[in-house]
C-alpha cells in the first residue's frame, strides 16, 4: 500500500512540473460557446466502423438553456500527431469546461503547481523554523526551552485552522496572486512550526545526553557543529514523519482557504478557486466534471496518506 | 478526592489560555489592515460607524481598549459586533450551540465507531485489518470538505428540493438537516480516531504486564479488551481531547458548504469584517471548547492511569 503512495505521489509531482506540457489550452481561455461542456469522449473508430488513433469529436450546443451537446461527427480532431488545419479549430475538452467555459484540465494541471507548490513550500518552511527552534530548545534546555515549548503549546491546542485564519486575516484580503503563494505559504509554515518543533525537541531533548554527544564535546567540537553532524541525523526519520503529515495537511489548508476566498482570486487557476464552482450543489448535480479537483486533492492525501501509513508501527501480532 | 486537584490544576491552566488566546485575537483583530475602515457590506452612516467604533473601544489606545474589553466582559458584556449589529453574547452563545450539537452528534458517532475499529485493527492481521485500515486511508483523504460537498450532491440526488444543512435544526426535520453535516464530519472523524486507537495499542502491546496476564490463562479477547485497552487509553485521550476541542469549536469547512449556522462560519465573518469585539468573542468561546476537550481527556486519562492521579 506503501508503494503505491509512492508511485501516486510521483504521478501527481509530474503532473505539476510538467503542467505547461500538459495544458492543451490557456487556463484563462474562456470559449464561449462551450460553458460547461462535458468531458469528451475519444472515439477509435470511424462513422464508417474502420478503427483509427484516437481522435475527438466536435461539441454542437443543441440548447443553451439546459446546457445540452452534441456531438458533430463531421467535425473530428485527432489526438495523435499534429492537427492540420482543418482540424485545429474543433478544441478538445479532456474533462470538459466549468461555468465559464474554461478548460478544466488545464485548470487542474496548472493549479496542481500552485497548490502543491504552496503546500511543499510551506512544509519545507515549517520543517526549517520547528527543526532550528525544536533543536535549540532540546540542546539548550533550561529556561530556553520552557519558554519555546510552552509558546509552542499554546499555538498547538489551538484549532489550526483558525491560527492559519487569524494570520492570513492580518493581511490585506486582496493580494497579487505571487505575493499570496508566498504569503500563505509564511502563514501556513507559522501555523505548522509547533508540531515540528515538539517533535524534534524531543529527539534532541534525549540525544543531548547520549554518550557519544558527551564524547563529542569534551573533544572540544562546536555545539552547532556537534548539533548538525550529531543531533540532527537522528531526527530524520521524525523530520520525515513530520513531513508526510504536514503536506497533505497544507494541501487542505489551501483548498479551505482558496474556497473561503481568503486564497487566490476565482481567476487564478488553483484547486481550491476550482472548489468554489463545485460548492453549487445543484450545479455539480448537472456537471459533475467541475468536482475532478476535489478528486485530485483527495489523491493527494491519499498518496500521502498512504506513505505515512507504510512507516508505522506494525500489528501486535495474532497473540491480543 | 484526587481527581479535585487535578481538576484546579487544569481550570487554571484552561484560564491562562482563555485570557491570552482572547486578548491576541482581540489584538490581531484590531491590529488587521482595513480595521480602521468601515466593516464592508455595512451601509452605516459615518455616525453610526463611528459610534460603533467607540463602543468597541477602538478608537481608544490598544492597551486601554483591551482592558474596557475585559472589564466589561468580566460583567459578561461582550460589547456590539460591528457586522452584525446585535449583542455579541447571545449571538456568540447561539451559534456555539449550533456547533457544539453538530460536533457532539459528530464526537459520539465518530469515536463510538472509530474505537473499537482501532483496537481490531491493531490486533489482527487478516483480513479484517487490511479491509479497516483501507477504509479509514480513504475517509481520511476525502476530508471533511470534500466529502460535505460530494455528500450534499449525494443528497440532492436522492432526493431533489429538500435542503442540506441550513438553518440549523429549528426548522424542524431535525434528522435530515443534521444527516450530510454531521456525516460528512463523523466519518472522517471515525478513521482519525481508529488510527489513533491502532497506535496506541500497538505501542502498549509489548507491556510486561499484558503478557503476565495471558500467562496467567486470562482469555486473549478479555486481556485485549480491558486491561490493554486501557493501558493505551491516555494517550488515545490526549490526541483525542486536542481533536475534540478543535470539532467542538466549530468545523468551518463542513459548516460552510452546508450553510450550518455554527461558530466556525461566525469566527470566518468576525475575522473578515475586521470585527474585533466579535472575534475576541469567538475567541473566547473556541478557547473555552478547547479546555473543554483537554478537560475531558485530563480526566479520561485520570480513569485509566491511576499513577497520573496521585501526582501532583
Amino acid at each position: 500500500m506503501s508503494r503505491g503512495g509512492v508511485v501516486l505521489g510521483v504521478m501527481l509531482a509530474l503532473l505539476a512540473l510538467a503542467a505547461p506540457w500538459l495544458r492543451v489550452h490557456d487556463p484563462a481561455t474562456v470559449h464561449r460557446d462551450h460553458v460547461l461542456a462535458p468531458p469528451m469522449r475519444v472515439h477509435v473508430r470511424d462513422a464508417e466502423g474502420h478503427w483509427r488513433w484516437p481522435f475527438v469529436r466536435r461539441l454542437v450546443v443543441t440548447d443553451r438553456l439546459s446546457r445540452t451537446y452534441e456531438e458533430d461527427a463531421t467535425g473530428t480532431r485527432p489526438l495523435v500527431g499534429a492537427t492540420s488545419r482543418a482540424t485545429a479549430d474543433v478544441p478538445w475538452f479532456p474533462l470538459g469546461t466549468d461555468a465559464l467555459g474554461r478548460d478544466v484540465w488545464s485548470r487542474l494541471v496548472t493549479g496542481a503547481r500552485l497548490s502543491l507548490g504552496i503546500a511543499a513550500l510551506a512544509a519545507l518552511g515549517a520543517l526549517a523554523l520547528g527543526i532550528v527552534a525544536g533543536g535549540v530548545a532540546g540542546f539548550a534546555g533550561g529556561l530556553t526551552d520552557s519558554l519555546v515549548m510552552r509558546a509552542c503549546e499554546l499555538v498547538l491546542i489551538l484549532p489550526g485552522l483558525y491560527v492559519v485564519l487569524a494570520l492570513r486575516s492580518a493581511l490585506p484580503l486582496v493580494l497579487a496572486p505571487m505575493a499570496l503563494f508566498t504569503a500563505v505559504s509564511a502563514v501556513l509554515a507559522i501555523a505548522g512550526t509547533p508540531q515540528v518543533a515538539r517533535a524534534v525537541r524531543a529527539v534532541a531533548a534525549t540525544e543531548r545526553d547520549r554518550d557519544y554527544v558527551m564524547a563529542a564535546r569534551a573533544t572540544g567540537r562546536h555545539p552547532l557543529a556537534i548539533f548538525l553532524r550529531h543531533v540532527l541525523p537522528a531526527a530524520r526519520e521524525t523530520v520525515v514523519a513530520q513531513a508526510l503529515l504536514l503536506v497533505p495537511a497544507f494541501v487542505l489548508a489551501e483548498a479551505t482557504l482558496s474556497f473561503m476566498g481568503l486564497g487566490f482570486d476565482a481567476a487564478t487557476p488553483s484547486w481550491g478557486t476550482a472548489l468554489q464552482d463545485a460548492a453549487n450543489v445543484r450545479a455539480i448535480a448537472e456537471y459533475p466534471w467541475v468536482l475532478a479537483p476535489a478528486a485530485a486533492i483527495a489523491l493527494t492525501v491519499l498518496s500521502l496518506t498512504l506513505m505515512a501509513d507504510g512507516r508505522d508501527i506494525p500489528p501486535a501480532g495474532d497473540r491480543l | 478526592m484526587e481527581y479535585a486537584r487535578l481538576l484546579a490544576r487544569r481550570l487554571a491552566v484552561s484560564a491562562g489560555l482563555l485570557v491570552l488566546a482572547t486578548s491576541l485575537a482581540w489584538l490581531f483583530a484590531r491590529a488587521a489592515p482595513g480595521a480602521d475602515a468601515d466593516a464592508f457590506g455595512q451601509a452605516t452612516s459615518a455616525a453610526a460607524s463611528t459610534a460603533d467604533r467607540a463602543q468597541a473601544g477602538m478608537d481608544t489606545p490598544v492597551v486601554a481598549g483591551l482592558a474596557g474589553w475585559w472589564r466589561s466582559a468580566l460583567r459578561l458584556d461582550f460589547g456590539r459586533s460591528i457586522r452584525f449589529q446585535r449583542p455579541v453574547g447571545p449571538l456568540v452563545a447561539e451559534r456555539a450551540a449550533n456547533s457544539a450539537l453538530l460536533a457532539s452528534v459528530a464526537l459520539l458517532l465518530g469515536m463510538g465507531a472509530g474505537l473499537p475499529l482501532g483496537v481490531v485493527s491493531a490486533s489482527r492481521r487478516d483480513w479484517r485489518r487490511l479491509a479497516i485500515r483501507i477504509a479509514s486511508v480513504l475517509l481520511l483523504s476525502l476530508s471533511p470538505l470534500i466529502l460535505a460537498i460530494l455528500l450534499s450532491w449525494l443528497m440532492v440526488r436522492v432526493s431533489p428540493g429538500g435542503s442540506v444543512g441550513g438553518d440549523g435544526v429549528a426548522g424542524g426535520n431535525a434528522w435530515r438537516v443534521l444527516l450530510v453535516p454531521v456525516a460528512s464530519l463523523a466519518l472522517p472523524l471515525a478513521a482519525t480516531f481508529e488510527r489513533i486507537q491502532s497506535r496506541a495499542l500497538r505501542r502498549v502491546a509489548g507491556e510486561p504486564c499484558l503478557g503476565a496476564a495471558l500467562l496467567r490463562g486470562i482469555p486473549e479477547s478479555r486481556v485485549r479488551w480491558r486491561h490493554a485497552w486501557r493501558l493505551s487509553a491516555s494517550s488515545v485521550a490526549s490526541v483525542g481531547g486536542v481533536i475534540a476541542g478543535a470539532v467542538l469549536s466549530g468545523a468551518l469547512a463542513v459548516e460552510v458548504v452546508t450553510a450550518w449556522p455554527g461558530l466556525g462560519r461566525l469566527t470566518f465573518e468576525a475575522l473578515t469584517a475586521r470585527d474585533a469585539p466579535l472575534v475576541a468573542g469567538c475567541a473566547l468561546a473556541t478557547a473555552v471548547m478547547v479546555s473543554l476537550g483537554a478537560l475531558c481527556a485530563d480526566l479520561v486519562s485520570a480513569w485509566a492511569d491511576p499513577r497520573l492521579r496521585g501526582r501532583r
